[in-house]
């Protein structure tokens, strides 16, 4: 009974990571269809801004939930501005470009603070369920899960902005008709995917330290998670994350962490030959 | 004659050839070990170059795991010799293993109609994957044959190539300059007679204008599996080369690291071309080493901005856009048309 207990908590625990790490993708990839190859980067900058606040004495909550996604959003806004804004369109090219990007930073923050570990302890110390300890942390990450997709979901539906980027998205020339200018939109999403990628990286860094080189081990498991979610951004992110998240972690407690994580890219090929659109673009049609 | 009139010419093919027979037959007298053992590698490395300039420049599929090929062939030539002692097999089994996983990779992709993106999401997760397999076997357990996997530490002392059926007489660093060029020449030539064939037509036609070429009868799937196994193959090769050039391979070659260079290579030298990749890669890998000998600049950090850059400024790649300068250059002086052509060679060929 307890073992069962850790085990759904240990499952939805790598749902929720799976969640967390491609918001900001589903984000960006979904509403603007702008492959963004250094995602993984994004992530690894949201950790060392939470390191290196943490270091400066700002409290971890404020470093994780404010700082991170700020710096990463601002990052996001300038390299918008800089490189992703001449590739709209041009789907390929955005994804060399992002792929550049993603050396770039890894090579200018390995410059800055070396290429070794930075970590800060994971907070909240742990409870016990029967024989086994639990990390408080993971109950945290599941709930910011939770928190982050009907957040999401609020801001697309509920708010101005959200349907003005959701028109946008959809028909540009005729947003732009009605005032709205679409390169301002563009901008400000990618500041929003940005900003929560930043989130997820801030969120990850007491849990796996910090390397300028950790991004390539998330870009590929949300990429996948996106394009297997499908064309509807939120129900496919909850729907693919699901799936894969409860593979990753069967896998794991039954082999190694390392088949886990092979386990659920092979499950992604499979998965995309059967449903090529995604699971969204067979199941819950019409969702958002 | 037309600039692209003339690289898609039997010409430039021939000079190509003569200028690599060349500098094959004369190189090794000139240069010293040394330099001949850097050649070396940058002409395997070419050989790589060229197999995703093939499948990518000419039938336009944008594989972003062209690395799990050629750390496939140079694993299967590891692990075959080990269990082998004579080096003729695991030759052709560093070709055939590569080519037969490209085949299945690729019947699953294009026989399902995945687009673009797919494609690429699928063949960095197959990287991925590769990876992080042969990366967690590193204890005695994991082994094929005699031969132990190694996982991160990967596997050392490969016997070399032998010549086949005389297991003594092993290939030496000056026979593997030869070896790996005659391979690059080859490929080329190969190549170059396979794009001026029908089926080379077709898959450039695929490449142009997919449902145009299936209108007209053309099974596209079939030969951009055709193309993408090819690449697979070359690729194995390659691999192959690698294992022996250093006697060692790692898992490092399956890594995005890697994969990120063979775009870069392709990329900076020209899309479209095949003398590009080449010379793209000679340029990067000459250019990594310079970075390597320095502190202030890490070498992500460099191939990252040129990889920006080529994509914003340069997307046709250097020797594109250096012929169509060189052409530009040349329509403006009035002279006879026998000197314009004979100047872009050097440019172009």
């Amino acid at each position: 009974m307890d073992l069962a207990l850790v085990v759904v908590i240990q499952v939805l625990y790598g749902i929720a990571s799976l969640v967390i790490v491609s918001a900001g993708l589903a984000v960006i990839f979904g509403m603007m269809k702008v492959i963004n190859l250094a995602h993984g980067e994004f992530l690894m900058l949201g950790g060392y801004s939470v390191v290196m606040a943490v270091q400066f004495g700002i409290n971890l909550w404020i470093a994780i939930f404010i700082v991170a996604p700020i710096a990463v959003g601002l990052v996001g806004i300038v390299l918008e501005r800089l490189v992703i804004r001449r590739l709209y369109g041009r789907m390929v090219d955005t994804m060399l470009a992002t792929w550049g990007l993603s050396l770039l930073l890894i090579g200018i923050v390995t410059s800055v603070f070396g290429n070794t570990t930075a970590g800060i302890s994971t907070p909240l110390g742990n409870f016990a369920i029967g024989g086994y300890s639990v990390s408080v942390y993971t109950l945290l990450i599941i709930a910011v899960a939770i928190v982050l997709g009907l957040a999401l979901r609020g801001v697309l539906t509920k708010t101005q902005f959200g349907l003005i980027a959701r028109g946008t998205m959809q028909n540009p020339a005729m947003a732009d008709a009605l005032g709205i200018s679409p390169s301002k939109v563009y901008s400000a999403t990618f500041a929003v995917g940005a900003a929560l990628s930043g989130l997820a990286g801030g969120l990850l860094a007491p849990l796996t330290g910090v390397v300028p080189t950790m991004g390539a081990a998330f870009v590929a498991k949300a990429f996948i998670t996106v394009i297997g979610g499908g064309p509807a951004i939120l129900t496919g992110l909850a729907s693919a994350s699901g799936f894969f998240g409860a593979i990753n972690q069967v896998a794991t407690f039954l082999s190694t962490p390392v088949f886990g994580e092979v386990a659920l890219l092979l499950a992604a090929i499979v998965m995309l030959r059967l449903l090529p659109q995604g699971i969204t673009g067979r199941f819950f049609k019409g969702s958002l | 004659m037309t600039l692209t009139g003339f690289t898609t010419s039997w010409k430039s093919a021939a000079v190509t050839l003569a200028l690599g027979i060349v500098l094959l037959a004369a190189l090794p007298s000139v240069l010293d070990d040394y330099t001949l053992l850097q050649m070396t590698i940058y002409l395997v490395m070419s050989v790589l170059a060229v197999s995703l300039g093939f499948i990518w420049g000419y039938s336009g599929i944008l594989c972003f795991g062209q690395a799990a090929f050629f750390g496939l062939g140079a694993y299967t030539y590891a692990i075959a010799v080990v269990n082998m002692n004579d080096s003729t097999v695991p030759l052709l089994l560093s070709i055939v293993v590569p080519a037969l996983f490209a085949a299945v990779l690729g019947y699953v992709i294009f026989y399902g109609r995945l687009s673009d993106v797919y494609m690429g999401v699928i063949t960095l997760t197959v990287t991925l994957i590769l990876f992080n397999m042969i990366n967690s076997t590193a204890g005695p357990e994991w082994k094929i044959g005699n031969a132990p996997l190694g996982g991160f530490n990967g596997i050392p002392a490969i016997p070399p190539l032998n010549w086949p059926g005389n297991i003594d007489e092993t290939i030496t660093p000056r026979g593997m300059f030869n070896l790996s060029f005659g391979v690059l020449l080859a490929v080329y030539a190969g190549l170059r007679w396979l794009i001026a064939s029908r089926i080379g037509h077709v898959i450039i036609a695929i490449k142009e204008n997919e449902q145009r070429a299936q209108l007209l009868g053309y099974d596209a799937r079939a030969y951009k599996l055709f193309a993408f196994t090819l690449g697979g193959a070359i690729a194995g090769l390659a691999g192959c080369l690698f294992a022996n050039w250093g006697a060692f391979t790692s898992p490092t070659i399956f890594g995005l690291a890697q994969s990120a260079q063979i775009i870069i290579w392709v990329i900076v030298g020209g899309l479209g071309t095949l003398v590009g990749p080449v010379v793209g890669c000679m340029l990067i890998q000459w250019l990594t080493t310079q970075i390597g000998t320095q502190q202030t600049f890490n070498s992500n950090l460099v191939l990252g901005a040129i990889l920006v850059v080529f994509v914003l400024l340069v997307p046709r790649g250097l020797v594109p856009s250096l012929g169509d300068l060189l052409a530009r250059l040349f329509r403006r002086r009035p002279v006879e048309p026998a000197e314009p052509v004979g100047r872009v060679e050097e440019g172009r060929a």
